[in-house]
């Protein structure tokens, strides 16, 4: 018996020593490998510098040459032609042609994501190059083509009905053996056109919870882990093994109103609500922010963040006479009535991002100071589209990404010209949709987007929170790591080892 | 022989039941599938309306439910377990990936528990009321008050965060292995141990047990050729039972742990909708649930033909 325990503990601790320094790189984040298909787990394929879009983008949301060399429009705006680089091929040996580009292109198209939203008309492949035409002039197109769905990948990637079988694509790595829904491994491939990555081998690992993700990081287990919650960001942050990153990134804490609720069709009553809320506090004390959103777009955001706007504040007692003057009374439960109607709303999160229902709790004590009553309901992100469409939502308390594409009118417009399931609601602006427009077509400059951000201040259709941060730990041997605040790539090609 | 057949029409009767019992309760669950399923598949950041009309579209998700239902019996009579609606995969191939990543760290756990719990067991039932056995009383009962996530966090932040022995979480290498089966297993063992040590207790008071020692067999043959082979009987059937504890054990474990199993499946395909995936992995462990209580019917047969009788 004595000899059996013995054994078993050297057994034991013989495969628990930990693994000898190693050429491999190990990155752990939330998000879970689907299949092989790009319109849906596309997003870790960019990542991890796998497989790789037309055009690129710098952290300031500038485009940068991709796949594409250089891009133009024709006069009339309604012609674009991109310009293919030379000399790339795919992971499988085949040259990447104009024709092969064009077809990745269509099949990204018909799919649902940001693309079937534009108004392309055709994309035909031309001599180094693929011209893609329009119904409308859009100025914005090739930020859309950085997007992830739109990510080019070789004929032989794609089976029956366009649905992604392989990933053939033409990043610096190339995948090795892909094991959804939680792993995948990848080298570098010795036939990509740019420089060759410092890093010889990287392995994807999904973790879907984030105290597990931070506890890998601390034990040395992980070399990149992505997305880390607030308490374990304060700990690690005490740690010698790891180095913590944060950066602003533009994803929005904020509140989804249904502006055709009775409650709420007033600004006024908008406005009541956005100034019970303590930004400060929520920031500060859930999120571990230093700062709360004084509007919609955080200061990172340069072009669309708009200095002139006055900043959102926090005033009960300006919310409550805002309301006394729409005619709600406070009734003998501590809630507001109006013409025997209560206050009360169902405000809709989801746990997908566990901040939310946090937040969420906090918000009910909140609004309850100034004579709302809450109702919290966490359930499916999916409600949140669901109750836009049936006209059931009351307020939905979301994190919206306005770096869906590496420019925030792709999220303006599908959000709030007119209105969208994550954005306004029973709210219609005509201005705002011309100006987003215009900015979308590319005649709408500066002056159009400080409008926007004023109506959107001022009129409330959503009440912004908080600005997120993004947040990533890196072990101490690895150097060169940088967070993308548009959330397309985790930067592993110029990552270096140092032993 | 005739146990087999039973069992054979059991599990027939099980298939059946678990695949309409799913199919009604997913179909009964409040909200649109449709969207369930979009944001499955698309994610938080680019589900909305046209996603799910898409996939509305694609799936035929208006149809009537009793044909839908056949049609899943219909295929299933061929072993055509259908997609994920979510991935596009093969269900069969999801779950035979994920089944083999649950059944290879259930197996771990198991082996580890019984290493770990009936030897400490009978040599406390050897001795009932001595201080092995108040100790083990004690050691057991609170090992089996803390919960699993609690127990795995506990091992993670002593074992590779303290001493940087073990990884905290992953998947494919033997040392993956070590702390998620000993989260799952220390729960086993704890229980496993107090079934052993009644038993142990139980058996040396009887009289055979006496006599055997009184004939003059050491105290160690008496263990060996009586007590264990008596033993095990209760403890196997036991096991049979622990079956479902560590179904549930590893839903949370492999969250816990990162790790690709048939817990961290259902979980998923329950929350995006994905009914064939959850009719696939609940069938799989329904017949799991048969096959290894026949197995173990079988065994304790074989060990106490008395029962078989």
């Amino acid at each position: 018996m004595k000899h059996t325990l013995a054994f078993l503990a050297a057994a034991l601790i013989a495969t628990a020593l930990p693994a000898q320094a190693d050429d491999t790189l190990d990155v752990v984040a939330q998000f879970e490998i689907q299949s092989p298909e790009p319109s849906t787990t596309g997003y870790i394929f960019t990542r991890m510098g796998i497989t790789e879009t037309l055009t690129h983008a710098d952290p300031q949301g500038v485009l940068t040459p991709g796949l594409a060399t250089d891009w133009t429009a024709d006069g009339d705006g309604l012609s674009w032609t991109f310009t293919l680089r030379d000399g790339v091929r795919f992971h499988d040996g085949t040259a990447m042609t104009a024709e092969a580009v064009a077809a990745a292109l269509d099949i990204a198209r018909t799919k649902p994501g940001p693309l079937a939203k534009t108004p392309i008309t055709a994309i035909k492949a031309m001599d180094g190059a693929v011209v893609i035409t329009l119904s409308d002039p859009f100025a914005a197109l090739p930020a859309y083509l950085a997007h992830f769905s739109a990510q080019i990948l070789a004929p032989a990637a794609y089976g029956a009905e366009d649905a992604g079988v392989t990933v053939i694509g033409t990043g610096p790595y190339k995948i090795t053996d892909l094991a959804p829904p939680l792993s995948l491994k990848a080298e570098a491939f010795d036939g990509y056109w740019g420089p060759a990555p410092h890093v010889p081998n990287v392995r994807y690992s999904a973790v879907s919870r984030v105290e597990t993700r931070a506890l890998m990081a601390e034990s040395g287990d992980a070399d990149f882990v992505f997305g880390l919650d607030p308490a374990s960001v304060a700990r690690l942050g005490l740690s010698d093994a790891v180095t913590v990153h944060s950066v602003a990134i533009p994803r929005v804490l904020l509140i989804k109103v249904n502006a055709d609720h009775p409650a709420l069709s007033e600004p006024e009553a908008r406005r009541a609500l956005s100034l019970a809320i303590d930004r400060e506090g929520i920031a500060r004390a859930v999120l571990r922010y230093p700062e709360g959103a004084t509007q919609l777009f955080p200061p990172s955001v340069g072009a669309w963040h708009n200095d002139s706007l006055v900043p959102l504040a926090h005033d009960p007692g300006k919310a409550k006479e805002l309301l006394q003057g729409l005619g709600w009374t406070m009734g003998g439960d501590g809630i507001l009535t109006r013409n025997g109607e209560r206050f009360a709303l169902t405000l809709t999160t989801y746990p997908d991002r566990p901040e939310l229902p946090l937040v969420a709790a906090v918000l009910e004590q909140q609004f309850r100071a100034i004579g709302a009553e809450l109702t919290i309901n966490t359930t499916n992100s999916s409600e949140i589209s669901a109750g836009h469409a049936d006209g059931s939502l009351d307020l939905g308390l979301i994190a919206r990404n306005f770096g869906l594409i590496p420019n925030p009118v792709g999220t303006i417009l599908s959000d709030y010209a007119p209105t969208g399931d994550w954005g306004a609601m029973g709210w219609q602006n005509d201005e705002i949709t011309d100006l987003a427009r215009s900015v979308g077509r590319g005649d709408g400059g500066a002056p159009a987007r400080a409008r926007i951000t004023e109506i959107l201040q001022t009129e409330l259709p959503i009440i912004p929170i908080a600005w997120y941060r993004q947040t990533l730990a890196v072990a101490k041997g690895v150097e060169g790591a940088v967070i993308d605040p548009w959330e397309r790539t985790f930067g592993l090609p110029e990552l270096r080892l140092s032993q | 022989m005739n146990t087999l057949v039973t069992r054979g029409i059991q599990a027939l009767m099980v298939a059946v039941l678990i695949g309409a019992a799913t199919f009604a309760m997913m179909r009964a669950l409040p909200g649109d599938a449709a969207y369930r399923i979009a944001a499955g598949r698309y994610g938080y950041d680019n589900v909305d309306t046209a996603a799910a009309d898409a996939v509305r579209d694609e799936l035929g998700l208006d149809g009537p439910a009793l044909p839908a239902l056949l049609h899943w019996l219909g295929d299933l009579l061929r072993l055509d377990f259908g997609n994920s609606l979510v991935s596009g995969q093969p269900v069969i191939a999801e779950i035979g990936h994920q089944l083999g990543a649950s059944l290879s760290l259930a197996a771990v756990a198991v082996v580890l528990s019984l290493i770990m719990g009936p030897p400490l067991g009978i040599l406390a039932g050897l001795r009932p009321g001595g201080l092995l056995d108040r100790g083990l009383l004690v050691v057991s009962t609170g090992l089996k008050a803390v919960p699993q996530f609690l127990m795995a966090l506990i091992l993670i932040l002593i074992l590779s965060v303290q001493f940087r022995l073990l990884p905290a979480a992953g998947y494919g290498a033997a040392r993956h292995f070590i702390l998620p089966a000993l989260a799952l297993a220390l729960g086993l063992a704890a229980v496993n141990a107090r079934i052993a040590r009644d038993a142990m207790a139980r058996i040396g008071a009887m009289p055979f047990y006496s006599f055997a020692q009184w004939k003059g067999l050491s105290r160690r043959q008496a263990l060996l050729h009586h007590g264990l082979r008596n033993v095990s009987v209760p403890l196997l059937t036991y096991l049979g039972l622990q079956f479902v504890t560590l179904v549930e054990g590893v839903v949370v474990v492999e969250a816990i742990f990162g790790w690709p199993g048939i817990g961290h499946a259902l979980v998923h395909a329950i929350f995006s909708r994905d009914v064939p995936m959850v009719q696939g992995t609940a069938l799989c462990l329904g017949l799991g649930f048969v096959l290894i209580n026949t197995a173990i019917d079988l065994l304790t047969a074989r060990i106490d033909p008395r029962r078989a009788a």
